[in-house]
């Protein structure tokens, strides 16, 4: 278990994400900030290219919107973890081939705190 | 004599000041992120004006006036926008939502549509003054909004759309303005995320992202239904991620067969239009966002989602083959053929230019500065149905 969804993961599912799913997804090796370089790359890449279904602004589009509100009552692992799984069923892809595991945790923090990049 | 020269100079003024300017080779660019639209000629590859203070233009796209001097341009933020190309200026602006996606422009030329995310639904301005002429909220029969995808004109002053969460498709006939009747398709498919109408102004296709196939309506038969086409494609086959939605606006038709991207699948499909079943798929390097046919139908050009967005690739129609994979710059976001395709553009957002290639020789002909370019779209536009 651990990374593999049991069930699709929707919404209502992502809101109970719990912190033991969390130690196992996230197994700790002393997780590394991306570097500044990395940073501004990911800071773009949340504007651009998660802003064509979410608006450059992340007051949402196709997709949810991703303002800090919005992402009020899903825990920043539960982003994260929606950010490299996806939502099947959904348009909302699966980022893991492009994205590791301290990226996007980076974003999530990025989005929930709302700052950086919201334009 | 001294009069007679000043009486020629002031002639040759004015002759100046007023000269006329025919707006068919002219178009606009979206300069996405500071909400700009560029003015730009293609007879010879030029900028013309910029235009300040559009909004949100994320995603923005434009339908042109009938007589071609006039842009609407659809903000993601919900405003609309009416450019004037000629005085390259906003001849008036309203903020008619809080979240819109796209829209399309009447047959009579008279009726704009907006499709909106927030709140879900189509409002439809008068083109002149831009006034508010009917609301059309998209609650579907789950009882709830949906939004709003796919907004096209067809024949007989009507619109086309579909509703994203309730998976619906509606027919609304605006021949008097004040009071749309609306036809709703119900139960269509799951997800719709795009739709298109054909440029004889006959069939609404709608793609469906949670769903195998294409939801198609005969709009000479309405009457008739919607039915699913296509829909054997991709059976059983694992879906690849979708890093950026497909567009189904580029209706490549070629003959009697039209090109479209598919979707979870590296390939362009290819559609024999009489019989609605699958004549081709050719397989390209990404997933594909546009599928542009040249206009004379002998060449495709197809753009990619990330991580594949800095490619281009050139399908020969006859062959059925990928004859050039091109790397115009970073990000290819969109491109446009000019009206009879002797030349394409291209936007390359990250890095900040406008591409023109010659369709024949494949070379690049003009390269033009552009800060984030997005959607190009030129007045050519405004004389095909569903564009
Ligand atoms: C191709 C379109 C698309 C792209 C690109 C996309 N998303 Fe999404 N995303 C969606 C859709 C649609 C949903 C809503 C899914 C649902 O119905 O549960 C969603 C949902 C989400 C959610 C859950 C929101 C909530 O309130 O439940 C998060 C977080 C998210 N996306 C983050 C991202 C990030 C970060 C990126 C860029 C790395 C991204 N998305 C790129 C389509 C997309």
């Amino acid at each position: 278990m651990g990374r593999r969804a049991a069930k699709p993961l929707s919404r209502e599912w992502a809101k109970g994400f719990g912190a033991v799913l969390l130690v196992l997804f996230l197994s700790v090796p002393a997780f590394a900030d991306p570097g500044p370089a990395r940073r501004s790359e990911l800071t773009e890449l949340v504007a651009q290219d998660c802003g064509s279904c979410h608006g450059l602004t992340r007051a949402g589009g196709l997709g949810a919107p991703l303002t800090a509100a919005a992402l009020a009552d899903l825990s920043e692992e539960a982003v994260a973890y929606t950010i490299l799984e996806g939502r099947p069923g959904t348009p909302m892809p699966p980022w893991k081939s492009m994205l590791s595991e301290p990226e996007a945790v980076w974003i999530a923090r990025l989005l929930k705190e709302g700052h950086a990049g919201a334009r | 004599m001294r009069a007679s020269i000043l009486l020629a100079v002031t002639l040759l003024l004015s002759a100046c000041a007023a000269a006329p300017r025919a707006t068919g080779d002219l178009g606009v660019v979206v300069e996405r992120a500071d909400g700009r639209l560029l003015v730009v000629e293609h007879s010879g590859n030029t900028r013309l004006a910029s235009v300040e203070g559009l909004g949100d233009l994320s995603h923005a796209s434009v339908v042109f006036s009938r007589d071609e001097r006039f842009a609407f341009v659809f903000g993601r933020d919900g405003g609309l926008t009416k450019v004037d190309l000629l005085e390259g200026r906003i001849a008036g602006r309203v903020m008619q939502s809080g979240n819109s996606i796209g829209g399309a422009i009447s047959q009579d030329g008279r009726l704009v549509a907006v499709a909106n995310y927030t709140p879900g639904g189509v409002k439809v301005f008068d083109t002149a003054t831009l006034e508010l002429v009917a609301d059309i909220p998209a609650i579907g029969a789950d009882g709830k909004r949906s939004k709003v995808v796919g907004l096209e004109d067809a024949p007989g002053n009507r619109f086309a759309f579909s509703l994203y969460e309730a998976g619906e498709i509606w027919l609304a006939d605006l021949k008097q303005p004040q009071a749309p009747k609306i036809t709703r398709f119900p139960g269509i498919g799951k997800l719709p995320y795009d739709a298109l109408v054909t440029p004889d102004g006959r069939f609404y296709l709608a793609g469906l992202f949670g769903e195998d196939g294409i939801a198609l309506l005969d709009l000479w038969a309405p009457e008739k239904g919607v039915r699913r086409v296509l829909d054997a494609y991709g059976k059983g086959e694992q879906a690849l991620p979708v890093f950026k939605m497909p567009h189904l606006e580029g209706w490549a038709q070629a003959g009697n067969e039209a090109f479209l991207p598919a979707i979870g699948r590296h390939e362009v499909l290819g559609i024999d239009m009489g019989r609605w079943t699958e004549s081709a798929r050719i397989p390209v390097l990404g997933q594909p966002v546009f599928v542009m046919a040249r206009p004379d139908g002998r060449q495709l050009w197809v753009n990619f989602a990330l991580p594949h967005n800095d490619k281009v690739q050139v399908i020969d129609v006859p062959s059925r083959t990928v004859i050039a994979t091109l790397l115009p710059g970073k990000a290819i976001l969109h491109l446009e053929f000019t009206p009879r395709g002797e030349r394409v553009w291209l936007s390359a957002r990250d890095s900040d230019k406008l591409v023109v290639y010659d369709t024949e020789t494949l070379e690049v002909v003009a390269e033009l500065p552009a800060v984030k370019p997005s959607g190009i779209f030129f007045t050519a536009r405004a004389h095909t149905t569903g564009l």
